[in-house]
């Protein structure tokens, strides 16, 4: 690419990035807002951080949106990586076709009907809806999303050094323990991660396949905002978008540092071969 | 076959069996059900315990008056062609703004560029309904953007966006903006810097090398981007029932209203089916340009 960082490039990106963070930016601003109304300024206050910590339904709904996503997000790492385990080194079985279909089709399929479908399974079987149906829900979609995030590090990656490891006395399972494991690690904790904040973030499919007993914080949130913008969604918005954007850079600060440092490792070691011939 | 492989392969295997093919096997046969008073809400009902005479009467009962019924009722066909209408304005308005992003992105220099990505990708980590609500406190008859407009003195009465189409469209452009840059920008990354210069050496201006070389050189990723906007917001329901008004027609709401509001489970179903439908035909063209991409890049 031509390198030529000109005025119009600055505009577009300065203009691009206003667009895509003032909204964020104003939502934040006017969760300090004393007034209740919340598109008059009245001065600086936490008083809306205050009444939301005193909110049960909001603290209860909250807590069940984390173990939902906890549970489904592991889940969803399991059978994901076995799944793109399966796509890439399975060789050939019956009904492959249908398993990668199977394995694509949820990522493009409309949330109202992945929720619709699922919905109408867990009745036609006659399982009582709650935080179970909604893990089993999430975990379905989500494991799609982390095989094909761990695929693509699994394709990359040298056959030639489990073949090895298997060479050198190693059962299967310790081979890949020890070999595949550690290398595709962290795609395997992009994809959970990526499991864990689609969970927290799904309203369609929850609302779908939950039963009265079990309310999420996005249900909860899309009840609430329904009814208009309230001051207590600025606030509960602006620790969510807090909590995600300290996740974000401390995760790319850490893989930087672990690409430097292997990168280090390398150098050393080219270093020490060059040496010794 | 070992058992270890076997096991490897049946346990996401059955999962998905169960929990995705038979799931919409089963919306694909209450769509050819009819609605009834009953628990569930629609006959025929299938009793294998009843032997082979129930099963033939199950069969014979079902019948397409669902899909019929979707002809004759003007809301759904109209909602389908609105929901492509919308999705297809909001995806067009989206390469608009998401292609000078991108380009200016891939032009910057080496050491912003993670920095420039991350800012691209961390909306897509913040909740979507957050950044959905947002917009409601901006686009509001008294809300931050009609407030600035008239202190501007650029308006004196306040604009009515939200509850429009209009507020649909910036929805939809705003939180699917990072999948229309991300694509985009990595074919622009690509790109071989030396193009343009020969371009330039044999008489191209600027304008006309853009035009010329990198502009088609880019197409996958704008196509790219433009089915991974469109097949999404083609379904979309939060962007609609927050932002839109009681005149936004999109499919994925009528869906919700249907089951929901007027639990009628056979047009719900029946819904879902012909909404799958529509979506088959981007989807498959978009693999088509994904697959010539990867035989390219070989």
């Amino acid at each position: 690419m031509n390198r030529k960082f000109t005025l119009f490039n600055a505009t577009s990106l300065t203009l691009g990035f206003a667009f895509l963070y003032l909204p964020m930016l104003i939502l934040i601003i006017y969760s300090f807002n004393a007034s209740k109304l919340v598109t008059v300024w009245a001065g600086f206050s936490t008083r809306w951080y205050g009444e939301l910590l005193q909110n049960d339904a909001f603290l209860d709904a909250a807590w069940v949106t984390i173990k939902v996503a906890a549970m489904s997000s592991t889940l969803a790492a399991i059978l994901g990586t076995m799944a793109a385990y399966v796509l890439v080194r399975g060789g050939r079985f019956m009904g492959r076709t249908l398993f990668s279909g199977m394995i694509y089709a949820p990522l493009v399929m409309p949330e109202v009907i992945t929720g619709l479908s699922l919905l109408l399974l867990f009745i036609s079987i006659g399982l009582d809806r709650g935080i179970f149906t909604i893990v089993l829900a999430h975990t379905t979609f989500s494991m799609c999303f982390v095989s094909v995030v761990v695929s693509s590090r699994l394709v990359t990656f040298d056959k030639s050094l489990e073949e090895a490891a298997l060479d050198l006395g190693c059962s299967p399972l310790d081979a890949f323990v020890s070999v595949t494991l550690p290398i595709i690690a962290p795609a395997v904790i992009s994809g959970w991660l990526l499991a864990f904040t689609l969970s927290l973030d799904d309203l369609v499919i929850a609302s779908f396949t939950t039963g009265p007993s079990a309310t999420t914080l996005p249900m909860k949130i899309f009840s609430s905002v329904r009814l208009g913008v309230s001051p207590e969604i600025n606030a509960l918005s602006t620790i969510m978008i807090s909590i995600v954007t300290v996740g974000v850079i401390t995760a790319s600060l850490i893989s930087k540092r672990s690409i430097a440092r292997k990168q280090g490792e390398e150098r050393t070691a080219a270093t020490v071969d060059a040496s010794a011939a | 076959m070992n058992f270890r492989r076997l096991f490897l392969i049946a346990t996401p295997y059955f999962w998905l069996l169960a929990l995705f093919l038979i799931p919409f096997l089963i919306v694909l046969k209450i769509s050819l059900s009819d609605p009834a008073v009953s628990i569930p809400p629609y006959t025929p009902t299938l009793d294998l315990s009843a032997g082979w005479g129930s099963i033939k009467t199950f069969f014979t009962e079902l019948d397409f008056e669902n899909f019929i019924f979707l002809t004759e009722d003007a809301l759904y066909w109209k909602a389908y062609l609105s929901s492509l209408q919308i999705a297809a304005i909001s995806t067009f308005l989206a390469l608009l703004v998401g292609y000078p992003i991108a380009y200016a992105m891939a032009q910057a220099s080496d050491s912003w560029r993670p920095t420039l990505m991350m800012l691209v990708i961390l909306p897509f980590w913040t909740s979507f309904l957050i950044r959905v609500y947002a917009w409601i406190g901006i686009l509001s008859n008294e809300g931050f953007l009609n407030q600035l407009l008239q202190w501007i003195g650029l308006i004196n009465e306040p604009l009515t966006i939200l509850n429009t189409n209009a507020a649909v469209y910036i929805g939809i452009i705003y939180t699917y903006l990072p999948f229309m840059v991300l694509p985009i920008y990595s074919a622009l990354e690509k790109m071989d810097e030396s193009l343009i210069e020969a371009a330039e050496d044999l008489g191209c201006s600027r304008l006309s090398a853009f035009w010329l070389v990198t502009f088609p050189l880019s197409r996958p990723g704008m196509i790219a981007g433009c089915f991974l906007v469109f097949i999404p917001a083609l379904g979309e329901f939060v962007i609609p029932s927050l932002l839109g008004g009681s005149g936004t027609l999109m499919i994925g709401k009528v869906l919700w209203e249907e089951f929901f509001n007027n639990r009628d489970w056979p047009v719900a179903s029946a819904v879902a089916v012909v909404l799958l439908l529509i979506l088959i035909i981007p989807i498959i063209l978009f693999q088509r340009n994904e697959q010539k991409q990867r035989e390219a890049d070989q």
